[in-house]
């Protein structure tokens, strides 16, 4: 149908033709817009390294003989050279107790969400996309869930299977899967009546394809502040569930059970519930910073 | 070039809504030659963007007939017609809304072929979508691309360019231009032409104002809330319009001559309601010739000259 200007080109293949051009990418705007807010690189520098230290922690200290190890000789030690951050009731090193306990929190909250993130995109998305008696029936089931609070449902979960890590896992996931599915439900209703998801049918495109290429990435934005903002979420129902007995199991050292162990001695040796409660409100306070900062950096009407 | 492309037959798309059912698109017959060019005309709500989209399937219709090429669309599986809409495209009427943000222009363009299959290599298909965007002239620098980097009119160019991708016979041009500055309009419009002029590509022109359409078509249709109410050839159309409404959207038409002066004839009263309409006449209210007859019986299409149809009751069938 074209005159043949192609044969003119001096290149035949896509490689070629992008040698004379520099490929500029988008994520990278995006994150040279991200480095402009300093709240989001502080959330992003204090998430980081918590990350980077539970990744190296058995290059920093010895999870046998130094994390579950008793040392009665030195129990209740205050904060000092030797143990930077005192000794617990048993004579542990807190700090080491606490880098250990990162591995664990973030793990679990972070493979948590992964678990809740893909039950939410799929019914979400199907309900989002789909509307009508599909939304109606998904939507219900998950404002039944809804109705509960999420530590009850995740604690009727670990009750009825026993609290592994896996269970865990799996009961914290599902009991923030309805929030997801909203959350991915009102995003996909968002971009669902664009022009563009028509032409995409007009171009023969089938529905798992429009979702997938054409719905999702359009709604990424929120679902990626939701993320951030519900493994601080998560972080904190593990540690709430630990607290009370539930979720990981001493001596396995985990921030929420190491607040229960220590609230006995609080009065004499604040210094014990002090670190695991810092850890926590730490991790918690940069997911939140990120999120925001996300949402900022991502939000579309921020856009040019 | 005579050749039948698509016959559309007592198409009628009827939505439910909470006060009854909404008639967008009520009975609309037509016909359009193979690379010949029908516009439809029409006011904001009167049915013609449903219309296209119901041709195409991406609405589905309430009860009618579209036979594309000698097959009933509305016969076809999911399977053959998704294969046929490699033959049927649509450009849309906001460039803004119509591209993937989230893709770079390239990649909207190769998708149609892509998903169709037709041309499997990697390279090739490049190739291919750098030849589609020369023809709808977009430099090649602009490959990678972002749709919000680009204006309004060369985000149109994509969108057409994304309908060409396939070589299409039909096209479906939902206000194309109508989101556009004055002098990207005649832009468009030229480029929309040379490509029917080297692809002999058949165009369904869905506009609100007609002065574009004229310049364009073969054939015009007027519509007025969900009916046809006159087809004639573009030509005819303008020298004679015989539906009074037709007359009214015509005076309508600035023209740029001081002296030359033409009566406006103003519409009055607000547009009757789409939602269970009676078996009248619809533009009766609004109609500065209305007659008994008209608020008791619903006027039929006829021809009352040749190749000229009209639903109007000033106007009686040719004697044949």
């Amino acid at each position: 149908m074209m005159p043949a200007s192609a044969t003119a080109r001096p290149f035949t293949t896509k490689k070629e033709f992008y040698a004379q051009f520099k490929k500029k990418s988008i994520a990278y705007e995006l994150w040279l817009r991200f480095l402009k807010n300093k709240t989001a690189v502080i959330g992003l520098v204090i998430f980081g390294s918590i990350v980077v230290v539970a990744i190296i922690a058995p290059w920093i200290t010895d999870y046998k003989n130094v994390v579950i190890k008793m040392n009665i000789a030195e129990r209740l030690q205050p904060p000092g050279s030797n143990h930077w951050l005192g000794t617990d009731e048993l004579g542990r090193d807190i700090l080491a107790r606490i880098i250990y306990g990162a591995r664990v929190s973030l793990v679990i909250g972070i493979s948590a969400i992964a678990v809740s993130l893909l039950i939410g995109l799929v019914l979400g998305g199907a309900a989002g996309y789909y509307g009508g008696r599909i939304d109606s029936i998904i939507m219900r089931a998950m404002d039944v869930f809804l109705s509960l609070p999420d530590v009850l449902l995740a604690l009727a979960i670990i009750a009825a299977f026993g609290n592994t890590k896996v269970n865990l896992t799996i009961a914290i996931g599902l009991a923030f899967s309805p929030k997801f599915s909203r959350v991915v439900r009102s995003a996909v209703m968002g971009v669902r009546d664009n022009e563009y998801i028509e032409a995409a049918r007009s171009i023969g495109a089938l529905d798992w394809r429009i979702i997938a290429r054409h719905v999702l990435p359009n709604c990424i934005g929120p679902i990626i502040v939701q993320v951030t903002l519900y493994v601080a979420n998560a972080i904190l129902t593990i540690a709430a569930l630990s607290f009370i007995g539930l979720g990981i199991q001493p001596p396995t050292p985990e921030w929420g059970n190491m607040l229960a162990s220590g609230r006995t001695f609080m009065r004499d040796f604040p210094h014990i519930v002090m670190a695991p409660g810092l850890a926590i409100f730490f991790t918690i306070l940069a997911l939140n910073l990120l999120g925001d900062g996300l949402r900022d950096t991502l939000d579309p009407r921020l856009k040019h | 070039m005579g050749e039948t492309l698509l016959e559309v037959k007592n198409l009628k798309k009827y939505f439910r809504v909470a006060a009854g059912t909404l008639h967008a698109v009520d009975d609309v017959s037509f016909t359009i030659d193979q690379g010949h060019t029908l516009g439809i005309v029409g006011e904001s709500g009167c049915g013609k963007t449903t219309l296209g989209r119901t041709i195409l399937r991406l609405i589905e219709p309430t009860s009618g007939e579209m036979v594309f090429g000698g097959k009933d669309l509305r016969k076809l599986g999911t399977r053959e017609m998704r294969y046929m809409r490699r033959e049927m495209q649509i450009i849309f009427q906001d460039p803004y809304s119509s591209l993937n943000p989230r893709k770079p222009i390239a990649e909207t363009i190769e998708e149609p072929i892509l998903l169709a299959g037709l041309i499997p290599d990697t390279d090739k298909r490049f190739m291919r979508v750098l030849e589609l965007m020369d023809t709808v002239g977009l430099a090649e620098r602009l490959i990678n691309t972002y749709p919000h980097e680009l204006d309004g009119g060369r985000r149109q160019r994509v969108g057409i360019a994304r309908a060409l991708a396939m070589n299409p016979k039909f096209i479906v041009c939902d206000e194309p231009v109508s989101s556009l500055d004055v002098s990207i309009q005649a832009q468009i419009l030229n480029l929309m032409k040379t490509i029917q002029r080297d692809t002999g590509v058949t165009y369904l022109f869905i506009t609100h104002d007609l002065s574009v359409v004229n310049h364009f078509s073969d054939d015009i249709a007027v519509m007025y809330l969900g009916r046809l109410v006159e087809k004639a050839p573009a030509e005819a159309l303008f020298q004679e319009p015989l539906h009074p409404y037709t007359e009214a959207l015509l005076s309508a038409i600035p023209v740029p001559r001081i002296h030359n002066r033409r009566e406006r004839i103003l519409l009055k009263g607000e547009l009757t309601s789409p939602i269970n309409p009676e078996p009248v006449c619809r533009f009766a209210a609004r109609c500065t010739k209305c007659m008994d007859i008209c608020t008791k019986e619903e006027p039929p299409l006829i021809e009352a000259r040749p190749k000229h149809f009209v639903a109007c009751h000033l106007h009686k069938a040719m004697v044949s």
